[in-house]
């Protein structure tokens, strides 16, 4: 399989300050499920914006597809969900205009088409927020919320999914319905998922890849094999 | 008050402006940098003041020292060089500053630059309408034209640019229509008060609106009540028209405020 995703002897500090990733290598297949976690301040978000061509690595190569990251062409491929957001939590946005939001790169101007407006659905109802499509952000819950911010990363198709912490505020059934669907968009459509949590419980059976940040990639491969020496408190395994 | 050649000139202007100042004002607002107007505003203080220096019409002068007033806030912010309210400070007190000392060096403290400064419904001349019409409906097209990526955009920076939307672009689009929003809007409302017009009725229109396209469409019809209403009032009371236009802008903010607090 091409490489979604190659991380190529990364360094990154935030302007002056302390190293936050030291030589980090990381490739990721197209087609991989992979999971990240790691204690607070690992750097596992930093990681995704590098990996995102967000911010630009002191040291080594980021590549997105084969491309430089910072420069990557295709960007509509990528379904991005940032740790914390707020997308329009303080605006009187809709769920439904968030999610359309998400439609925008790939039709900036112009009418929305019927396949956007479908698309648009789609994402309603993968995150099972159909009913709320009309109700302002601002008058739901953070877990109500949260799958809206989901639903906007998934509006247009991308083959490459990256999600920082969906799960928080979000109860157990709506994590075990985004795992399940998480699951049905790797098998189904083949998406790459880089998928960053504190709690894996949801997505435990499907993701085949680990990996454990803390400044550095201290471990890479199958949950199973997880040496006991790494279990710390921001990863229940259950 | 409409057989008026200089009333029915100051309206049809007036409704240009009242329309473009809250529809710029609704993405300065998403952005949370409801205050950039009035940086502009003053940085077009300091052009209008170059204006009398050099012999050259403000209104020129003041659209041209805007979009560099624009520019230079957007250039500071994208480069992170300051925080947005530090930029917005920087060039709101340089602004001012600027146009105090040209204004002095011109010796032009008189009651025309107050017509600058707080509007005047007199000055609207048939050539200015053109002009106001002209650069007004150029600034709605490029608005109507790239709404959906603009609202992408204030809703969620980072999430645009992943998507690969030309934030830098689209960023400086908005900085640029406040400018020129600005110019535009001068001669009816006057640099000090304009970037209250871009302001208060989209607040008023948040606490009232059920989406972000209410908001807009609401935010358009406060904004050409309050200068129907500033300017009528102005007209019989003999009152320059910015401060009445805002002061009806800020009705329209208590009554929405009242309309929401009744429906808790
Ligand atoms: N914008 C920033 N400016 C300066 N330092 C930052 C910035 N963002 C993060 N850091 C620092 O970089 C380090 C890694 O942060 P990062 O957000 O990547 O961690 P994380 O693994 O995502 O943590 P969490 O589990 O809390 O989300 C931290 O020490 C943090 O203090
Ligand atoms: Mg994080």
């Amino acid at each position: 399989m091409p490489l979604a995703l190659e991380l190529d002897g990364v360094d990154f500090a935030y302007g002056q300050g302390p190293a936050v990733l030291t030589d980090v290598d990381l490739r990721v297949a197209e087609g991989e499920f992979v999971a990240i976690a790691g204690p607070n301040g690992g750097g596992k978000t930093t990681l995704l914006r590098l990996a995102l061509g967000l911010e630009r690595p002191t040291r080594g190569a980021v590549l997105l597809f084969g491309e430089a990251a910072r420069t990557f062409g295709a960007r509509t491929k990528i379904g991005y969900l940032a740790q914390r957001t707020k997308i329009g939590v303080h605006a009187p946005a809709t769920v439904r205009e968030v999610v359309e939001a998400g439609r925008a790169a790939l039709r900036p101007v112009g009418r929305l088409r019927r396949d956007d407006h479908a698309a648009v659905e789609e994402a309603l109802e993968r995150v099972g927020m159909h009913e709320l499509a009309g109700r302002r952000l601002s008058t739901l819950s953070g877990g109500q919320q949260q799958r809206a911010f989901i639903a906007k990363a998934l509006a247009a198709h991308p083959s490459l999914l990256v999600l920082d912490e969906p799960t928080t505020g979000v109860d157990v059934a709506a994590q075990d319905a985004l795992g399940a669907l998480l699951h049905r968009l790797h098998e189904e459509l083949g998406v790459t998922i880089l998928y960053v949590s504190h709690e894996f419980g949801a997505v435990e059976r499907f993701v085949q890849r680990l990996v454990l940040v803390r400044e550095r990639i201290v471990f890479d491969g199958p949950p199973s094999q997880l040496p006991g020496l790494w279990h710390d408190p921001s990863h229940t395994h259950a | 008050m409409l057989d008026l050649e200089f009333m029915r000139l100051a309206f049809a202007a007036g409704a240009i402006v009242g329309v473009l100042a809250p529809a710029v004002g609704f993405f300065l607002v998403q952005r949370e940098m409801s205050l950039i107007g009035d940086g502009i505003g003053h940085v077009a203080f300091a052009g209008v003041a170059a204006g009398y220096l050099l012999g050259i019409s403000p209104v020129w002068t003041a659209l041209a020292a805007a979009l560099i007033g624009a520019g230079g806030i957007e250039w500071l912010r994208a480069r992170r060089q300051a925080a947005g309210d530090q930029a917005l400070a920087i060039v709101f007190y340089t602004g001012i500053a600027g146009g105090v000392v040209l204004i002095s060096a011109a010796g032009a403290l008189n009651a025309n630059l107050f017509s600058y400064l707080f509007g005047s419904i007199l000055t609207v001349t048939g050539s200015d309408l053109v002009v106001i019409a002209v650069l007004g409906i150029g600034a709605l097209v490029v608005l109507a034209v790239l709404m959906r990526a603009l609202i992408a955009v204030s809703l969620d920076e980072d999430g645009a640019r992943v998507a690969g939307l030309p934030v830098p672009v689209l960023n400086g689009v908005i900085s640029m229509l406040a400018a020129l929003t600005i110019g535009v809007s001068m001669r009816i409302v006057g640099i000090l008060l304009i970037a209250a017009l871009m302001v208060l009725p989209v607040i008023a229109a948040q606490r009232v609106a059920w989406s972000l396209r209410s908001t807009i469409g609401l935010s358009i019809c406060f904004g050409l009540l309050s200068v129907l209403v500033g300017l009528t009032v102005s007209y019989y009371a003999n009152l320059p028209p910015g401060g009445t236009i805002v002061l009806a802008g800020t009705a329209v903010f208590l009554a929405t405020s009242t309309v929401e607090a009744l429906r808790r």
